[in-house]
């Protein structure tokens, strides 16, 4: 079992660099992330939203449903944090 | 008891620093829209504020200004905030999280979404505080002989 391990993470390290090689080239304006909606969000941030920092205005009203998804999974960390911990110590009590 | 300092010189820093920490959260969730910042970064300063009193005083003095159950509590309510107004966009006959629609906020469009990304901003901050004043409460309780 160890003897392959060495061949397949090689195998999959020649699929990914083979892979990467197909990336668009870092700020290609013709690259399919930049086409879709991208171009549309910087035109009109400042006249939907009246916010200058694109960042914002994408995160939390364009991509608001998304950044509500991420707000829940940190409230639910905190959660399963104090359950887990909380569950541990009266184990230890007892 | 973990980290208790008893140099004068820490704990008078501290108490000056706090305030400062917390204005300065603040301004980043506010001053989002204009520069780098927003909810989470603002919340982790938020925390810090907690979490350095906590190192500084002792956890047991700082608990009782600040308990585990107002962080976890605290945090419900930031998720809260942010999941309200997406149902208030609803109410008020837009979609979800449709800040465009709440028409309490003022009359231009623009207007109503601005103010709508700082309510949720506002939200997320609340919550990254409270769930890592939590986490940090928790992980010490674990690290303690009970």
């Amino acid at each position: 079992m160890r003897a392959l391990t060495l061949p397949v993470m090689a195998a999959f390290a020649a699929l990914l660099i083979y892979a990467g090689d197909d990336f668009a080239p870092l700020g290609d304006p013709e690259a399919p992330a930049s086409t879709h909606v991208a171009a549309r969000y910087v035109e009109r941030s400042m006249h939907d939203t009246h916010t200058p920092n694109i960042v914002t205005s994408v995160l939390a009203d364009y991509r608001g449903f998304d950044t509500l998804g991420e707000t829940t999974v940190v409230f639910t960390a905190a959660i399963a944090a104090w359950c887990i911990l909380l569950t541990g110590r009266k184990e230890d009590d007892s | 008891m973990t980290g208790r300092h008893e140099s004068v010189i820490v704990g008078v820093v501290t108490r000056l620093a706090i305030p400062f920490i917390q204005m300065f959260a603040f301004y980043v969730i506010a001053h989002g829209h204009y520069s780098a910042g927003g909810g989470f970064q603002g919340g982790v300063l938020l925390a810090m504020s907690t979490v350095l009193p906590r190192i500084v005083f002792g956890a047991e003095e700082s608990r009782r200004q600040f308990s585990t159950r107002a962080a976890i509590t605290l945090a419900g309510c930031g998720v809260m905030i942010y999941f309200l107004t997406g149902v208030a966009g609803l109410l008020y006959g837009g979609s979800f999280l449709d800040y465009g629609a709440l028409a309490f906020l003022g009359e231009d469009h623009a207007i109503r979404r601005y103010l709508g990304i700082l309510i949720v901003e506002t939200g997320i901050g609340f919550g990254v505080w409270g769930a890592l004043v939590t986490v940090y409460d928790q992980l010490l309780d674990g690290a303690q002989p009970v």
